[in-house]
């Protein structure tokens, strides 16, 4: 066969080279850094991407400047997605090997893979409340950021005027001062002498909120209350955008249509306003609620050992017990759970409001 | 009708008021923050309200540990949102720009590190560098911070240059330039705000970054990482210092940019 035929009869599929070398690379960039190859193999596997990258040169250079523009967009996207297959995917890779592999002693700090469902029973079982405290939590908090964030979201977008912007500007910048300096300044408010509790205490609620489960011996810090008080603070930002977003969208004469043809102003507010933020709340609520349920500074700087969250555990068993098999088993249980809402969620409301 | 109307002007002051207790809320911490640098603590702990002073503003970089953290913090956010920057901006630009087979999953694939648990992201990061046998420092926190940095970035700019007019450049092609030359004279100036905005704030959060780093860092020693480290045996004030004063640096920027996007916007509409 005539060379040139095939390489012409590739060139006039363009989309498919460009896509093929990207998954190529993607690929190669995976099996070198997870360490599916080692050794000779990884040499071949180097060798097979840059010739990839040659073939796909040489493409592009024989094509025309149809063919360059349809090759474009995969040129583009090639760093960022090398860096991400590299760096994002491959350790995910290495994740699910190392929450399988197994520890000879306490002290092997190279665990081999070996098929340790055990790790998954351990993440399971021991760490169960850890787990159940990290959804609950992460589930309360996402419920108060939709109770404080759509008021404030709803007067900023249909309230706010020539001043919306300037409110948004309040509502984020807050959230330019260091997150831990946030968290511990949350600490001062709540301490025993400090000045909430002692409002508290002036106004005779102490036994009410005792009841209520939110104090816990006069004391307010060091309370599931106060992890979920600081969860729901530090990720509100999340939750008021996102909502913000999708109230501006709404033109305010579906209202006013609703209002003439006799609606009530509640019934305008629930069949009209409500639907069409739904896919800002949506999208808040995820982006809400993954990094609450992987936080564990809250829990460290605003709990007690009673309410370590399941990212205290993952850090603990991790950076200081080093063993990796477990807290790796952790955060697959984790990620499993959080990509399975993240999915459903794409599903039906695609990928936009995530941004 | 007066009743109902009533009524309504009623239900709006409630939601006012349940709005303005929100921006309160927000700003409560803040308030501490910046009141709390003025204090002139007894013990090690920053905690208590013990006396006005104007000590610690006199003496911002009197904890050489701190400052030191602070600069390792911001040399790491400097490399590592200018690398992101330009990986992620090609990304917004190849699936703003063009329409190619793929992009639907490369949507998804640039959304799933934005939607991962961060301590996920860092433990799973720090297995790979561990099995590579990769030492922690400088390197491996600005390869973590350069894989978050670019999803944000390139959603970021996606979202900025939505709806940019692309015909124009094929009108200077037209004219006869070249297709780098109207990238470069036409698409680049207009689409930049938006990359600059988003190199800003993934700046912010590459200097924030806490969960990440802390799996990545080793015995690097960042400024949050200071800040956690501290936190178990002493909160000096000038932590509150510093951070009021980055806080005064980062709205700083956020104000100058707006003004000059306005000004800017302005000048485009008058021409």
């Amino acid at each position: 066969m005539n060379p040139t035929a095939g390489i012409a009869r590739v060139a006039a599929r363009p989309e498919r080279v460009g896509l093929g070398v990207m998954f190529a690379l993607a690929i190669g960039a995976v099996a070198l850094g997870a360490k599916w190859v080692s050794g000779p193999a990884s040499a071949v596997v180097a060798v097979f991407m840059l010739v990839a990258v040659i073939g796909l040169i040489w493409v592009a250079l024989v094509g025309g400047l149809e063919t360059r523009r349809t090759l474009a967009p995969y040129g583009l996207l090639k760093p960022g997605i090398l860096w991400l297959s590299l760096f994002f995917l491959a350790p995910l890779w290495s994740m699910v090997v190392m929450s399988l592999s197994s520890k000879e002693s306490r002290f092997d700090f190279f665990p081999s893979f070996s098929w340790e469902w055990d790790n998954y029973r351990i993440a399971l079982t021991d760490f169960r409340p850890q787990f159940l405290r990290s959804f609950g939590y992460a589930g309360v908090a996402t419920l108060l950021t939709i109770l404080i964030g759509f008021p404030l979201a709803y007067v900023i977008a249909f309230r706010g005027g020539k001043y919306r912007n300037i409110l948004l500007g309040l509502v984020v910048i807050p959230f330019f001062t260091s997150y831990l300096i946030r968290t511990l300044a949350w600490g001062n408010i709540l301490a025993d002498e400090g000045p909430v509790v002692s409002i508290i205490d002036n106004l005779g609620l102490t036994g009410v909120l005792e009841s209520l489960n939110i104090m816990d011996n006069g004391k307010l810090l060091n309370t599931p209350a106060a992890v979920i008080g600081g969860l729901t603070y530090n990720f509100l930002p999340f939750m008021v955008l996102p909502i913000y977003v999708s109230l501006e969208k709404i033109d305010a004469r579906l209202v006013d249509a609703a209002m003439d043809l006799y609606s009530s102003a509640t019934a305008a507010f629930r069949k009209i306003v409500v639907p069409l933020a739904l896919p800002g709340i949506f999208a808040g609520s995820l982006l809400v609620f993954i990094p609450a349920a992987g936080d564990f500074v809250n829990a460290q700087f605003l709990g007690n050992p009673q309410t370590t969250m399941i990212g205290n555990s993952i850090q603990d068993q991790f950076l200081r017990q080093l063993n990796y098999p477990v807290a790796s088993a952790m955060s697959f249980v984790l990620m499993f759970i959080i990509t399975i809402a993240v999915l459903i969620y794409t599903k039906f409301m695609g990928t936009e409001d995530l941004a | 009708m007066t009743a109902f109307s009533r009524r309504q002007r009623f239900g709006q002051r409630v939601i006012n008021g349940i709005a303005g207790l929100g921006l309160f809320y927000i700003f409560l911490p803040i308030l501490v923050i910046v009141l709390f640098s003025f204090n002139a603590p007894k013990g090690k702990f920053n905690i208590k309200w013990q006396g006005f002073t104007l000590d610690n503003w006199a003496n911002p970089f009197a904890q050489e540990q701190l400052t030191s953290a602070l600069w390792v913090s911001l040399r790491i956010a400097l490399i590592s949102t200018f690398c992101a920057t330009i990986l992620g901006s090609l990304i917004a630009l190849a699936l703003s720009r063009y329409k190619f087979k793929g992009s639907g999953g490369i949507n998804l694939f640039l959304v799933l590190p934005l939607t991962s648990p961060e301590i996920v992201l860092g433990s799973s990061l720090a297995t790979l560098f561990i099995n590579r046998g990769v030492s922690f420092g400088y390197v491996t926190v600005i390869i973590a911070h350069i894989m978050f940095q670019i999803s944000f970035v390139a959603v970021t700019v996606r979202a900025r240059i939505r709806g940019f007019d692309w015909t124009l450049e094929q009108a200077a092609m037209d004219l006869g330039a070249t297709p780098s030359r109207a990238f470069w004279k036409i698409t680049f100036p207009l689409i930049l705000p938006g990359i600059l905005a988003a190199a800003l704030l993934s700046f912010a959060l590459s200097i924030d970054d806490f969960i990440i780093t802390f799996f990545n860092a080793g015995s690097l020693v960042t400024f949050p990482l200071q800040i956690f480290g501290a936190s178990r045996v002493a909160i000096p004030p000038q932590i509150n210092v510093l951070a009021t004063m980055l806080l005064i640096a980062s709205v700083s920027l956020m104000v100058a940019g707006t003004v000059l996007g306005n000004r800017r916007q302005r000048k485009l509409a008058g021409n």
